[in-house]
């Protein structure tokens, strides 16, 4: 019988002996309270725990909501009369870069992130997230840069070029200053805590439900997030990419933008927009979870066609991809192209279409009870089809080039993001806040949150479309009187200050009924909700993590907040006295083994500091001011590390109705592996938008690239680069042979030889093409070889760290065959690097030759 | 929709109002069903509480009209990238930071800045180009927009009905005042311009006024020809705007102020203030001076 059947097995066996009525031991609730602690007063910055971290997450998110919308308050007065000067034209520029770029990467994407931290344990009854620090230190590595990032305004060095960033206007030449730097530094790495955000929420959902909580019996919020990780884990390497491109291009000189050195401005849009298009769904589809879940909670009835919901999800990630060029009609993109585009744009109105009548038709089954909640629900109902009928619209190749980059624009996107996330994440804030608090907020306070916020919105931006129509262009900072705006755009600023006030409003209930109250004492399930969350809770999560057999549970078993209560399902204690949850398979979420997690601690802090100050050093040009910063970052980042793969520290123990797991697993099984796995669809991606590149910029030469790959790099070097590649390969591949046999001491020193062949093949390569005459400045051609080489470089430069930590590991006696994930991981990473190099040295060494 | 008032934006307006009505009335559906679910009789909300409504109006409704509305743009957009003009009117506009520079490609050839002359009736045919960073060229009531970036040449035709003033400007954030980089596009008829494309071509006039006479000494004797041509001049510039006509556009500063020498002087001194951030330094010279240098660019009609 193979292991999974053995694993499913044992769990049935076990369900059947459970809920187990048997009282529990004495002192075991004692016990499981103790190892979940929180640490008090100050030390609580070094929480991890995703009550603490969920829900700091969030309150940074609203904090940038609001100094967000500050920035557009003044954008609004300055606007709110012809010739206006409230403001000047540079500050201006600044202020519309900003508020769009914090309002996309500072609260937009962290908000639905933070709402995963927070809910999706909860919803899938784990007791926590399975990489508790690497939120922490998304979290906090955020929250730094977001700050530093914010600050620059009061310098006068905020950004200036739009919150697309496009080149020429922000290269070198025509941004001199650290301006920009400041965006592609500090978005760069903000950037990269998304994507670890990313990482923890796809290996959570995917490993750590509650015991045989199938796929289809998921949450809806928690299928809205698995596919919203899924496209930041695609889409956001190709910003990460663009904005290494743009910076390099910047600091180094590098032409990969400057089309009369063989650049193309038009590469940094597709390596946006990209990026771009999937954001915006990356942003409204873990809203639209919500509200697959608040909007069955107001209506007291089950979302109806739950699959066609999931399916649209899915859809809508998916076609998300195929629609980048919507923003670039007007760049005179062949029609053959943009029909194309404007057809799959079309498409994605059939997903949002099945959404919007499943919850239309759940409503109708129910019987509304008008809560804050309801009311945000419907309001965000009927925003959104509106932003999506404009959508609609844009999405029309003729109407979009009039309507592109004007005012009727800028209402369509607010439209669909204010109405289809900030409404949503309303309704979210009052349904869940309950959940966390010992008070909820004010239902008579929050009707008049609702109605300034709403009404303040709709009286902004319905005009707005006629102010675009009328021939407003976006992002200017006055307009001349007697073209019939005057009016249009006073309007918008009284519905401006309206939302203003409604916020202010909200902050101030905030204030009064916030009372953060993780453990003991939050208000509980004040709606009626039937999902998991609103089982009784601690800060260790659920007392005992039930079985479910629907989708809401809580409405088919009255029964089950008791039993998980009394400790009668899984896992009521610790049986390895330490803070643990269950990782499951991933579709049936078959018990596997018992995962142990770490508790507070201050390295990921420490190191999300020093993080955030070496990027705010390369910033501001303090170049050696960062490397203290960049070397102490590393050393926290191994600190933490130290302690992980503690080895089989006990033997399987028994986790409920006689169910025992073992405590600890390696390779493919563990958690650490698969999210090594989802780091190497991310270097893929950076990777496959780089060889994007090369074609791109091949495909808009005259010649190719025949006139700048002459000569080629000798034949020698390429059989000796080639031969160092399959050396490593060889190397690593034998050191994993004899880890599997149990000899650690031969396999570590084969690993530092395969990790330095690796690292010599790159040198070989590099040189090579140095000798050849070629230079990076040169060209786009030079630039964009030059750029494979610095990404495998760089995957060197981790490997080496790497396997230095491994040496250290075996050293410190923490490396043997049963207790092997540092080599593992080292292992699948290499795997991955030399792939990677050696598809760049064959496409850079026989592109050349093919196309010529 | 601004009023459309050449060839390429009457068949958007119409496909802009068919839009506007269609998505009303689809929003008046969502709403009408939304009422019943949420206020309508048990019968009502019955039916619409089914996974069939999904169906239904979520997916066969989106499809069936954004098939037809797909095929009308389409074929609208295929039209409009093609439209096949006999003998166009040839004309390249490049994008600055924060002009528009504007070289007729056949005929005379003249060259002008910030507006741009075509005859009624006969189509323009433009190639738009940059020289520095990304721009969009604009008019929304003769067309739609089309980008200017560095390396590409791009195309876009334009056809005025009527004689008159098109507004036009940039409409791709392209920094600092990038605001205020308008230009006006001029129908006149077929007579008018062809009297208009002869006179741009010659070469600029001898001052007449002693005022005038003394001006264009000043702007010989000065930065200005630097970055400045007045053809028939030695000022050969190809920094700033062709001034060999400047006083016979309307406008200064691009599409900024009406243009008569009190603009003109005060744009010369105190250009910064007006249009901060543009490529020309203001000038401080005596009151007398700018005058007279206004005066002698007025008369370059």
């Amino acid at each position: 019988m193979s292991r999974a059947r053995q694993e499913e097995a044992a769990f049935r066996k076990a369900l059947e002996n459970l809920p187990d009525k048997m009282p529990r031991p004495l002192g075991e609730l004692e016990q499981l309270k103790k190892v979940w602690e929180p640490p008090k007063g100050w030390r609580a910055l070094s929480a991890v725990n995703n009550s603490y971290i969920g829900t700091f997450y969030t309150g940074a998110a609203l904090l940038f909501f609001i100094l967000g919308g500050v920035l557009a308050l003044i954008m609004r007065t300055q606007l709110a009369a012809p010739m206006a000067e409230v403001v000047s034209q540079e500050t201006y520029n600044q202020l519309f870069t900003m508020h769009g770029t914090i309002m996309m990467f500072l609260f937009a994407v962290p908000a639905v992130e933070s709402l995963g931290v927070l809910l999706l344990p909860q919803m899938l009854a784990a007791r926590d997230l399975p990489f508790p620090r690497l939120s922490a230190f998304a979290f906090w590595a955020y929250l730094f840069g977001g700050l530093a990032f914010y600050c620059s305004l009061f310098f006068k060095v905020a950004p200036d070029g739009g919150w697309f960033m496009y080149p020429p206007l922000t290269s070198a030449e025509y941004s001199p200053g650290i301006n920009a730097d400041f965006w592609l530094l500090g978005i760069g790495f903000i950037e990269i805590s998304a994507i670890a955000g990313a990482i923890e929420i796809v290996v959570g959902i995917l490993r750590t439900r509650t015991p045989g909580m199938t796929l289809a019996n998921l949450p809806v919020f928690a299928w809205a997030m698995l596919v919203f990780a899924a496209m930041v884990i695609l889409g956001f390497p190709a910003i990460i990419l663009g904005t290494a491109l743009l910076e390099i291009e910047r600091t180094f000189d590098w032409p990969f933008f400057i089309s009369h050195r063989g650049g193309d401005p038009m590469l940094w849009q597709h390596l946006f927009w990209f990026f771009g298009h999937p954001e915006v769904y990356i942003i409204f589809l873990p809203a639209a979870g919500l509200m697959s879940m608040i909007i069955p909670m107001v209506a007291r009835a089950r979302l109806v066609a739950y699959p066609l919901v999931i399916l649209a999800l899915i859809t809508t990630g998916t076609l998300a991809f195929g629609v980048w060029v919507h923003h670039m009609y007007a760049t005179g993109i062949p029609a053959m192209s943009v029909s194309f585009f404007s057809a799959a744009s079309m498409m994605v109105s059939v997903p949002a279409g099945i959404q919007i009548f499943a919850w239309i038709a759940t409503l109708a089954t129910g019987r509304v009870k008008w809560t804050v909640p309801a009311l945000f629900s419907v309001a965000f109902l009927i925003t959104f089809t509106m932003g999506g009928l404009t959508g609609v619209m844009v999405a029309m190749v003729p109407f979009d080039w009039q309507a592109h980059d004007t005012h009727f624009v800028v209402a369509h996107l607010h439209y669909v993001l204010i109405g289809g996330m900030v409404f949503p994440l309303f309704a979210a804030i009052y349904t869940w806040i309950p959940m966390i608090s010992n008070r909820p907020l004010s239902e008579k306070l929050g009707r008049w949150v609702f109605g300034l916020i709403v009404g303040g919105f709709h009286v902004a931006f319905l005009v707005m479309h006629w102010t675009g129509l009328r021939g407003m262009p976006r992002r200017v900072f006055t307009y001349p009187d007697g073209l019939g705006l005057n009016d249009f755009n006073l309007i918008s600023t009284i519905g401006a200050y309206m939302i203003g006030a409604g916020v202010l409003l909200f902050l101030f209930d905030l204030a009064r009924n916030f009372r953060f109250a993780p453990a003991d004492g939050e208000v509980g399930n004040v709606y009626g909700a039937g999902t998991l969350e609103w089982l009784p809770s601690d800060n260790y999560g659920f007392r005992s993590l039930p079985y479910v057999t629907s989708r809401e549970p809580l409405w088919d078993r009255p029964e089950l907040s008791d039993e998980v209560e009394k400790g009668q399902w899984f896992l009521p204690g610790t049986p390895t006295n330490a803070r643990e949850t269950i990782v499951g398979s991933p579709i049936g979420s078959i018990p596997q083994y018992l995962m142990r997690l770490p508790g507070p601690g201050w390295d990921h802090f420490l190191a999300a500091i020093a993080t955030a100050a070496f990027f705010l050093m390369l910033t501001v040009q303090l170049y050696w001011w960062s490397i203290p910063f960049g070397v102490a970052a590393i050393a926290f980042v191994f600190r933490w590390v130290w302690e992980l793969d503690p080895g089989r520290t006990h033997d399987p123990v028994e986790v409920g109705g006689g169910l025992k797991l073992p405590v600890y697993a390696t390779g493919p099984r563990s958690h650490a592996w698969w999210a090594v796995a989802v780091l190497n669809i991310v270097l893929a991606m950076i990777f496959a938008c780089l060889v994007f590149s090369y074609f791109f910029l091949w495909s808009n030469q005259p010649g190719g690239w025949t006139p700048y790959a002459v000569p080629q790099p000798s034949l020698a070097s390429g059989l000796v680069v080639l031969g160092l590649y399959l050396i490593g390969i060889i190397l690593m591949a034998f050191a994993n042979h004899l880890m599997g046999r149990g000899s650690t001491p031969a396999t570590v020193p084969l690993a530092v030889g395969a990790v330095l062949a690796l690292i010599a093949a790159v040198a070989v390569d590099t040189a090579a093409l140095a000798a050849t005459g070629l230079e990076a400045k040169d060209s786009g051609y030079g630039a964009v070889v030059y750029m494979f080489q610095l990404l495998e470089a760089s995957l060197g430069f981790t490997l080496l760290l790497m396997v230095g930590f491994v040496v250290a590991r075996w050293l410190g006696g923490r490396l043997h065959p049963e207790r092997r994930l540092a080599f593992d991981c080292t292992r699948q990473l290499f795997y991955y690097a030399a792939g990677q190099g050696l598809i760049t040295f064959l496409l850079l060494r026989l592109f050349p030759l093919v196309s010529a | 929709m601004e009023r459309p008032a050449g060839l390429q934006a009457e068949p958007v307006a119409t496909l802009t109002t068919a839009m506007t009505a269609g998505a009303g009335l689809l929003l008046g559906l969502v709403l009408i069903v939304l009422v019943l679910a949420l206020f309508g009789r048990p019968r009502w909300r019955e039916r619409i509480g089914r996974e069939r409504t999904v169906i239904i109006l979520g997916i066969g409704l989106p499809v069936l009209v954004l098939s037809a509305l797909l095929i009308w743009g389409l074929s609208l957009t295929a039209s409009l990238v093609w439209p096949k003009p006999t003998d166009p009117l040839r004309i390249r506009v490049t994008g600055k930071q924060w002009w528009w520079d504007v070289a007729y490609l056949g005929g005379a050839r003249p060259r002008t800045a910030n507006e741009i002359v075509i005859p009624t009736g006969r189509m323009a045919e433009l190639e738009l180009e940059s020289s520095d960073v990304i721009h969009s060229f604009w008019v929304p009531r003769l067309s739609g927009k089309v980008d200017m970036i560095p390396g590409h040449s791009n195309r876009i035709y334009l056809q005025a009905r009527q004689p008159g003033t098109y507004l036009g400007q940039c409409a791709e954030y392209c920094g600092g005042p990038h605001a205020l980089m308008k230009f006006r596009v001029i129908a006149l008829p077929p007579d008018q311009y062809a009297a208009w494309e002869a006179r741009q071509a010659t070469p600029a006039l001898p001052p007449r006024t002693a005022a005038a006479v003394r001006g264009q000494s000043l702007f010989l004797g000065s930065a200005c020809m630097v970055c400045h041509a007045v053809r028939g001049t030695p000022a050969a510039g190809k920094v700033g705007p062709d001034l060999t006509h400047v006083g016979s556009r309307s406008t200064i500063g691009a599409a900024l102020m009406p243009n008569n020498v009190g603009t003109l002087a005060a744009w010369i001194a105190d250009t910064q203030h007006i249009k901060p951030g543009n490529r020309m330094p203001a000038f401080t010279m005596p009151p007398q001076d700018l005058i007279a240098l206004a005066t002698y660019l007025d008369e370059l009609e």
